[in-house]
């Protein structure tokens, strides 16, 4: 079943991130159940299904957050640019400079906006001194939309801003550590539907410089934003495609279920 | 079904059950709000109680009589051979200055029967006082001054009202006569009542009217330096270890068990173990600050290690998360924002871990702190004793005068008590976050 859902290979997205038979075990409970997905390059990749599917667990196993979680444990293969993610001669810190993420819920540090996101470049030592750092977290602001809003009060804690505000702060964050591909877990799911505008804007703007896979409860969401959609379901993919194609005619009763809104 | 709509029809707002149980809630809520409050009033009256007889005991011990006495500095009795060797100046007889100017003040007293007795209204401490006043200013030899002179503690409480001149003679420690000599020295308006200086930078004594605490303050500082030095870094190490690092398993289970036992271990038996530990294992010196300290670490410990643990767990995952997602290591995700963030309920349970060490005697008694101590200590290693241990030997000693100084050191021991306690409520209000 899985080899016939395979993506189709677009020759203008070559597969930046490649996983192959990936599963994931929380203790000794299966929580992803050998997924294989292609992720082709500066594309907005949408993962969608019901609660509790795996696409959370899916996207960690992709900058092993999930090593952070105990008892998690991953099977199968991963690859970043060909290179296995999980070989032991990876450092998960430096990979997760590489592959930046955003949460579901904007989570700034609790310190002024200009040190959340020059929080980033000084660990990973990007700028040279306090002119490049300034010249980082401005760009980095700017290219979150943000700039405009925050400017004159770059010192006010990060904490203090709006919901949606934050979470452009957040993404502003990780676009910081100038990673190659950007992983947003709902990164909409606590905003207005303005605010939700703004980060859908931008993340379409961020799909110019930046490969993104994002999580999403928001079939509409999905199809506005996203180039390619997998549909998953009780720890599998049932369906990866193209966006429209996937939302138009749906090859799998279950995907065609839950986009008519039948579960989930 | 119709059962259960007739039912529900029933229990609608207005039947008389429904406003049956609604009464019978509302009582029970009255009685437990009352039951609260009582509880809040009672435990109030009990501390403005303590509180007030305290107060009103130790009062006193902040004020000090003296006797203003024209004394001459002779050079005669201190430096015969007019050198001003500082040696000679230090050996030389102040008391006999004081026995002459007391005897020029009360010509009248001769027999050597009254003389004992009326050079004892001045303190033992008055020698001291006037070679201080000499040492300080050599000058003096030779002229003749008033100086206030440190009453006898008898005599500081029969100025203070606390002996009754009515009470017949026999059951009186002030006799008549002296009582005669202190109207004497009153009338001529040379009764003075002070604030009590030596009290606050003077040590222990055995003569009530001249001990003070600052001996026992220094004391408590160097133990509690040494205390936090120790327990304050280890306690928080831990914590973070257990919390941010370590892997869950029966180990680190055990272990978190052990500590939870050791924050209800009696005080008493960390004195023990500091005994075995660092006395005769280790052989620091006996009565010393380090050992009192180390001892007192061992107690503070896992209070430290809990309050830090509970500060630490109270930072939110999705700021560990959002460090790590941005590829710092736990370390520094431990480090940049973990320990920063959690550090006011960490200083919080710290002072509180301190204040408790502050007030603890049990253990420092095992370790030879309760030694009777007249010079501040001036370092870790030197004798030493600390206020709460003051506060048991004073209250151990069988002078009347020592029931004013036992209040009175408790008065302050209250205060750097409430001080520290006040800290510790500010520091979290001043660094409360919002996430
Ligand atoms: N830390 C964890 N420990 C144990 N089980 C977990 C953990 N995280 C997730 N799971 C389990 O793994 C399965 C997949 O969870 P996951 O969070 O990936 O779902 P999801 O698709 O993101 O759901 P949602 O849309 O609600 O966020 C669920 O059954 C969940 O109970
Ligand atoms: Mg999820």
């Amino acid at each position: 079943m899985l080899a016939e859902v395979q993506p189709p290979e677009t020759s203008e997205h070559p597969a930046i991130i490649s996983a192959k038979e990936v599963s994931v075990y929380y203790s000794d409970k299966k929580a992803l159940n050998a997924v294989s997905l292609d992720i082709g390059e500066n594309q907005i990749t949408s993962l969608i299904g019901p609660s509790g599917c795996g696409k959370s667990t899916f996207l960690r196993c992709l900058n092993r957050m999930n090593d952070t979680v105990p008892g998690c444990r991953v099977e199968g293969k991963i690859t970043l640019d060909g290179h296995d993610i999980y070989a032991s001669s990876v450092d998960e810190v430096l990979l997760r400079a590489r592959v930046g993420m955003v949460f579901q819920k904007p989570n700034p540090f609790p310190k002024s906006i200009y040190d959340n996101v020059a929080y980033g470049p000084r660990i990973h030592g990007l700028a040279k001194n306090k002119d490049e750092l300034d010249d980082i977290v401005l760009t980095s602001l700017e290219k979150a939309g943000l700039l405009k809003e925050v400017r004159d009060r770059l010192n006010a804690t990060g904490t203090g801003l709006s919901g949606g505000q934050q979470q452009r702060l957040c993404i502003a964050r990780a676009l910081a550590v100038q990673p190659d591909i950007i992983l947003m877990d709902e990164p909409c799911s606590a905003l207005d539907p303005i605010a939700t505008a703004k980060v859908e804007e931008l993340i379409e703007e961020l799909r110019e410089n930046y490969t993104i896979i994002i999580v999403t409860h928001s079939m509409q969401q999905a199809a506005r934003i996203s180039q390619k959609t997998a549909f998953f379901h009780l720890g599998e993919i049932v369906e990866v495609g193209d966006t429209e194609q996937l939302f138009t005619s749906p090859s799998d009763e279950r995907t065609q279920g839950y986009i008519t809104g039948r579960f989930g | 079904m119709t059962d259960i709509q007739e039912a529900k029809k029933k229990a609608s707002w207005d039947s008389p059950e429904t406003r049956k149980n609604l009464a019978r809630r509302q009582r029970s809520e009255r009685l437990f709000r009352n039951i609260g409050l009582s509880a809040i009033i009672i435990a109030l009256c009990m501390l403005a109680t303590l509180l007030v007889s305290i107060a009103g005991k130790g009062y006193s011990a902040f004020v000090q009589t003296r006797f203003t006495i024209d004394i001459t500095f002779s050079e005669e009795v201190i430096d015969p051979k007019g050198e001003r060797d500082e040696e000679v100046l230090r050996a030389a007889s102040y008391g006999s200055l004081v026995r002459d100017a007391l005897r020029q003040e009360f010509p009248q007293v001769t027999s050597r029967r009254d003389l004992r007795p009326l050079f004892g209204i001045v303190s033992k401490g008055a020698a001291a006082q006037l070679r201080e006043m000499v040492m300080e200013n050599p000058d003096l030899i030779g002229q003749t001054l008033p100086v206030q002179l440190v009453a006898s503690d008898d005599m500081d409480m029969f100025n203070k009202g606390f002996i009754d001149r009515n009470v017949v003679e026999e059951d009186r420690r002030v006799k008549d006569r002296e009582i005669a000599w202190f109207d004497q020295l009153d009338q001529k308006g040379a009764v003075e009542t002070v604030f009590n200086t030596d009290f606050f930078v003077s040590g222990d004594s055995r003569e009530p009217e001249i001990a003070g605490i600052w001996g026992a303050m220094v004391g408590s500082f160097y133990t509690l330096m040494v205390t936090f030095f120790i327990s304050f870094p280890i306690g928080v190490m831990t914590a973070i270890y257990l919390e941010e690092f370590a892997p869950q398993n029966k180990f680190t289970d055990i272990i978190e068990v052990n500590i939870n036992n050791l924050a209800a271990v009696p005080s008493i038996v960390f004195g023990l173990l500091g005994l075995a530990l660092f006395l005769n294992v280790a052989h620091l010196p006996r009565s010393a600050p380090v050992v009192g300290g180390l001892t007192l670490a061992l107690m503070t410990l896992p209070t430290i290690i809990i309050a830090a643990r509970a500060a630490i767990r109270a930072v939110p995952d999705s700021i560990r998360q959002g460090a790590l997602g941005l590829g710092a290591s736990p370390q520094q995700t431990a480090f940049h924002h973990v320990l920063p963030l959690s550090m006011p309920g960490i200083l919080t349970g710290t002072i509180i871990g301190l204040s408790q060490a502050l007030g603890e005697t049990a253990p420092l008694l095992m370790i030879g702190m309760v030694a009777f101590i007249v010079d501040i200590p001036g370092g870790f290693t030197d004798p030493a004793t600390v206020l709460p241990v003051q506060i048991f030997l004073w209250a151990d000693s069988p002078e009347r005068a020592f029931v004013e100084k036992t209040s009175g050191a408790i008065l302050v021991l209250l205060g750097f008590l409430i001080f520290m306690n006040a800290l510790a409520v500010l520091l979290r209000k001043k660094f409360e976050r919002r996430w």
